[in-house]
């Protein structure tokens, strides 16, 4: 199928990126394979999962040929310097969030850290210790989510009512894919014991206003966590400046491994909150009778910890603060505005979420209209493109804004103006090969 | 360009132009079937006659392939017994696990008509649950009506 589409657009804001894109490109192997056939691969999944650059790749396959042991057991020079390069990387993601090092845990994913709290604030209520009863939750008392989070910052938190009897509410959204805080006041009350929200989403790339939602949470007494998995990758992020009591992101969006997470807390709140996995490595002292925990973070990571994982996750974030935070969210915020620009030109297609780049990431989700989502994402996949489709774990959100599922592109370091351009041409391809190209009339305002 | 060898004309037929869409009564069961990973959905209904199946309606929303399979499907079953309904939809499930080998699309040739066509479906592993949603619903939706009919015809007193 030839195409001659015309690209009034096209050009038209291609200044130079803050990124220099061929460079970062050549430090991603897979960026080098083709797919469908000899096609470039686009990637535009990293809000799924990031590609790997090679010196993090190169850094868990170090640990594996040099090092590797078990870290904090045994004596022996390998356990040593396991033992090392496992806290090393622990105080070089510590610094990456602006974070004291010993409150950073290792948890799996963001899935894994954000149940660790819900799981421990249900521990708190029958815990043995006074001590770890302080931020119970029970019958009464209400938590506090957004319409617009992902199911790992929503079902736990159902399952936490569920097994506590206390009462979830939530932040509705507006038409244009914001929270909606005008009744913030009174679904945030001195019954809330936690508020969870996230700071930009994955699906409407929408980044949210958190002044005002932790202003709230701290006038009640309620504790606050932010879900980072699409912000910590994607702009500077500094808990000292964020005001929250917990911060979790995962190793695998930011360039890192799979199986690696973090759950960052305030000390004094971790250090109130009872365990959720227990096993080795967390115990004090242990007894047939029952046992004493460490404090954190050893309190939160039980058993012999993903050392491989934690390490490459080091590498990720030197690899960022090489690019620079600031150049990485600038990077994104010029190839959303040419996204948003270039998707407006294609009549048929509605972007759903913020319109323009103001407090925007770079996750575009958008329907085109007469083809499913599904299908779009086939005909991108046969020009070599990969995007999401489907609900992307966001269910509430696709049902909020009237639509079966949604396609969704998201950019990273790697992304350059020729990926958006292939992108946009994709959709029109799409719409010539279902038959549905909307007259330029018929496009909605 | 691979795309047409999955979306045969036949298949974009049944997508713009459904055969048997809408629910209808009378019906015995009523299945609503979703695929998590995508969010499309049918809800579908059987009607017997004895063992036979008198009617399949339905109405879903999804990808072309899952919209055009129930299209598909609706040719295929209405007139069957509910074994040879069944029957049908294990040569479906065998043409969807071919991985795209053209010899087994042409044994099942007789038996899966317009179905056949979704042959191409079975080289995309994301997409084969797509095609297989209605034919899960069909077979639950079937087990379900003859719980509740005399086997012999009608609805149990």
């Amino acid at each position: 199928m030839t195409q001659t589409v015309a690209r009034p657009g096209a050009g038209a804001h291609q200044a130079p990126l803050p990124l220099d894109v061929e460079a970062i490109r050549a430090d991603f192997p897979i960026l080098s394979r083709t797919v469908r056939d000899g096609k470039r691969l686009v990637y535009l999944d990293s809000g799924a999962t990031s590609q790997k650059p090679r010196s993090v790749l190169d850094a868990e396959r170090w640990f594996y040929e040099n090092v590797n042991a078990a870290p904090h057991r045994g004596a022996h020079q390998l356990a040593e310097e396991a033992t090392g390069a496992y806290e090393e990387a622990r105080s070089t993601i510590a610094r990456f969030i602006g974070a004291r090092t010993d409150e950073v845990v290792f948890t799996r994913n963001s899935t894994e850290s954000i149940n660790l709290v819900a799981y421990a604030l249900s521990n708190a209520a029958t815990a043995k210790e006074p001590g770890f009863r302080r931020y119970a939750v029970g019958q009464g008392d209400e938590i506090v989510v957004t319409e617009m989070e992902h199911h790992a910052n929503l079902v736990p938190w159902q399952q936490l009512c569920e097994r506590t009897g206390a009462t979830l509410r939530w932040l509705g959204l507006t038409d244009d894919g914001r929270l909606d805080l005008s009744d913030l006041a009174t679904v945030v009350n001195e019954r809330t014991k936690l508020v969870a929200v996230t700071q930009q989403s994955n699906i409407l790339g929408t980044i949210n206003p958190l002044g005002d939602i932790v202003a709230r949470a701290r006038e009640v007494g309620a504790l606050i966590l932010v879900d980072g998995a699409q912000s910590v990758p994607h702009q500077p992020v500094d808990v000292t400046e964020l005001g929250a009591d917990f911060l979790v992101f995962s190793g695998h969006k930011m360039l890192g491994p799979t199986g690696v997470g973090v759950l960052w807390g305030r000390y004094d709140v971790l250090d109130a909150l009872p365990p959720f996995l227990t096993g080795g490595s967390m115990i004090e002292v242990v007894r047939m009778e029952g046992s004493s925990f460490m404090p954190p973070p050893q309190r939160f990571e039980a058993g012999v910890p993903m050392t491989a994982q934690v390490i490459g996750l080091g590498a990720a974030v030197e690899y960022l603060q090489r690019l620079g935070m600031d150049n990485v969210l600038a990077h994104e915020e010029a190839l959303t505005a040419y996204a948003l620009d270039r998707l407006a030109e294609i009549p048929g297609v509605t972007v759903i979420g913020p319109p323009d780049t103001v407090a925007r990431g770079g996750a575009i989700s958008f329907t085109v209209e007469g083809i499913h989502p599904h299908d779009v994402g086939q005909v991108l996949d046969d020009e070599g493109i990969a995007v999401r489709v489907g609900h992307h774990c966001a269910w509430p959100v696709v049902r909020r804004y009237g639509v079966p599922a949604t396609t969704r592109a998201t950019f990273y370091v790697h992304t350059g103006y020729d990926d958006v351009d292939a992108l946009a041409d994709g959709i029109r391809k799409a719409q010539q090969f279902f038959g549905v190209v909307p007259s330029e009339a018929t496009e909605e305002a | 360009m691979q795309l047409e060898s999955m979306y045969q004309e036949i298949i974009l037929d049944h997508y713009r132009n459904p055969h048997g869409r809408g629910l209808r009564e009378p019906f015995e069961a009523e299945v609503h079937h979703v695929n998590p990973t995508c969010g499309d959905e049918v809800t579908l209904r059987v009607h017997l006659e004895g063992d036979t199946i008198a009617d399949v309606s339905y109405e879903g929303m999804g990808c072309s392939i899952s919209q055009a399979s129930v299209s598909a499907m609706y040719d295929l079953v209405i007139g069957k017994s509910v074994p040879q309904a069944l029957e049908t939809g294990d040569h479906f499930m065998t043409l969807m696990q071919a991985k795209g080998d053209a010899s087994v699309a042409e044994k099942l040739e007789d038996e899966l008509e317009d179905a056949v066509a979704f042959a191409g479906v079975s080289k995309y592993p994301a997409r084969i649950k797509c095609a297989l949603m209605s034919w899960m619903a069909l077979k639950d939706a079937s087990a379900r009506a003859l719980s509740v009919t005399d086997p012999v015809g009608g609805p149990k007193a």
